[in-house]
């Protein structure tokens, strides 16, 4: 696809305070009806792109344009066209729920009628009608999200803005949150998510950039930065230290590269099963010995670095 | 990369203001009852009590004398209780603004419907107050609709000086310096319960340049008809420091919002 299709166009964002450099030299296209995830570790810079997208934190240097505008010369413009979830819920506090929707319709200029029609289809949509005239404080943390999403959606932005959708939520409410964004992308929303759960990411994502410390390292297919960045089959062993050191000097030309961590080794193969059953057979006493597809996690990991970063 | 904020715009402020106006409208009726028993607490406790010792004050019986600058304190504490409290609560621990300023509303149109809600209810608390008075039978005259404008100006002018210390503030804790040290003395010292010419030279030349004085000094003029000149200068005055207060607040605001 070529540059005049992408939707968001960042090219060389920066953005210092003072002396930290919260976001060096990123570059990226996300193109309409995608659903483009940044995934990183707290503090590698995700929330603030997000913001410098939806016009709440200039730009130290970079261009960057949304939906064809400028974020800095038409911020008004450029935030017509965008819906923002928050990651601490923005929600009014001061209002119900159906008033959170109608004066949030307002600061879009819709005409009354109009805002009440969109607002009680968003109701419907997210399943909140019981709580349509309850205070918002009254809400579970999943229908607080919904209700967030709801009214990052009454403009019926084309592109919507999450910013860690499921963090703090139960594992019903997190499967509800992105049912609807399936939905959403079906509609043909542009979806723009930051998060740090894999699972979130290789749920909805079509394409991840991978953040660390500012900068983006990679960016690819969930699927093709697996293939890329580690093999597809990780063999995974526990036990004593002596054991895995001599698994690993007996396979060693076999596999494609490994991990020693502190309390277990990770072979990475393109294919696990002759690696299992040959380990298995090396009789070496260990505590588990398992194979499994990789994931985005040790993608992640592996890009990241293992050890806490804070 | 320097780029000048976009402009404050009246339709975006507006938004803001009728944002507030919702909440407000809900608990309203609890909300303004205070505004009216305030007068009577002040006419009665100082009016008629010490009033009762202090026959006549620049010919004026003393109820008459206090009542025009005690309704212009008033609009004062509800201007700045706005602008000041509110604001920030909403500003850092609701985050309510957050969800506004990611819609089209930029800082600045938010600040500005700020201003306007803070002059809003200024004028409430002030009107109730001009009520009060009306019911104890001053003003009753033509001249007293030149009060009316005044009571939104000078709301609008407490509005910009509370928003100002609130936007260079990170601690709420902060705002008791503000009214201790700040709005308590305006109180006191502006020629509301005394007239200032008793003063010294020195704190009258003090008086000049604090908000509160050029207000009384005009309500006073337009609730006795003594029309002279110096109204005009009063006036003027707090114009000025109002124009000056909104540029510097709103460009404040926007730095505190856009980083």
């Amino acid at each position: 696809m070529g540059k005049s299709a992408a939707i968001i166009t960042a090219k060389n964002l920066t953005k210092e305070y003072r002396s930290l450099k919260a976001v060096n030299d990123v570059s990226f296209e996300i193109q309409p009806g995608s659903c483009f995830g940044f995934l990183g570790p707290n503090g590698a810079g995700k929330t603030t792109v997000m913001r410098m997208i939806y016009c709440v934190t200039p730009l130290t240097s970079g261009l960057l344009t949304v939906n064809g505008e400028n974020v800095i010369e038409n911020m008004s413009a450029v935030k017509r066209g965008i819906g923002v979830v928050t990651q601490d819920d923005s929600l009014d506090y001061d209002l119900n729920v159906i008033n959170n929707l109608l004066v949030y319709a307002r600061y879009y200029d819709l005409t009354r009628e109009k805002a009440v029609q969109r607002a009680n289809e968003l109701i419907e949509f997210f399943q909140l009608e019981d709580k349509r005239n309850e205070n918002v404080r009254t809400l579970s943390g999943g229908m607080k999200r919904r209700l967030q999403i709801a009214r990052a959606l009454i403009n019926n932005p084309s592109i919507l803005i999450l910013d860690e959708p499921s963090t703090g939520l139960d594992p019903q409410a997190r499967h509800q949150v992105w049912a609807k964004c399936h939905e959403l992308i079906e509609q043909g929303v542009t979806l723009l998510l930051t998060t740090h759960y894999m699972d979130e990411a290789e749920q909805l994502c079509d394409k991840i950039a991978v953040m660390d410390r500012g900068s983006i390292i990679t960016e690819a297919s969930p699927w093709d930065l697996i293939k890329s960045e580690v093999s597809p089959y990780v063999v995974e062993i526990r036990g004593e230290e002596k054991s895995r050191k001599q698994i690993l000097a007996a396979v060693f030309d076999q596999i494609d590269f490994h991990e020693a961590l502190s309390d277990r080794l990770l072979l990475y193969t393109p294919d696990a099963t002759p690696l299992h059953t040959q380990i298995q057979d090396m009789n070496i006493p260990v505590k588990t010995l398992l194979s499994r597809r990789s994931s985005l996690e040790d993608v992640f990991l592996k890009l990241t670095g293992r050890e806490l970063l804070d | 990369m320097r780029v000048k904020a976009p402009k404050v715009r009246i339709l975006a402020a507006l938004r803001v203001w009728q944002r507030n106006a919702t909440v407000y409208k809900r608990t309203w009726k609890l909300n303004i009852l205070p505004n009216f028993f305030e007068p009577f607490l002040y006419l009665l406790g100082m009016g008629l009590g010490l009033g009762a010792y202090i026959a006549e004050m620049e010919g004026l019986p003393y109820i008459n004398f206090i009542a025009p600058g005690l309704l212009i304190s008033s609009i004062m504490w509800g201007a700045t209780l706005e602008t000041t409290y509110n604001v920030f609560v909403k500003m850092n621990f609701d985050r309510i603004y957050d969800g506004i300023l990611s819609t089209p509303i930029n800082p600045k149109d938010l600040a500005f419907g700020e201003l306007l809600w803070g002059a809003t209810r200024g004028t409430i608390y002030g009107g109730a107050f001009l009520s009060i008075l009306f019911v104890f039978g001053m003003g009753l005259h033509w001249g007293i609709l030149f009060i009316f404008p005044l009571i939104f100006i000078i709301g609008f002018m407490f509005a910009t000086i509370g928003l100002l210390f609130t936007s260079m503030i990170k601690e709420i804790e902060l705002f008791n310096y503000f009214f201790t040290l700040f709005l308590t003395p305006l109180f006191l010292f502006s020629g509301i319960f005394f007239p200032m010419n008793q003063l010294p030279q020195t704190v009258q030349i003090i008086a000049w340049f604090t908000p509160l004085y050029h207000g009384v000094e005009l309500s006073r003029g337009i609730f006795n008809q003594v029309w002279s000149v110096e109204l005009f200068e009063h006036l003027a005055w707090m114009l000025v420091v109002t124009l000056i207060n909104t540029t510097v607040v709103l460009r404040a605001i926007h730095k505190r919002l856009y980083s």
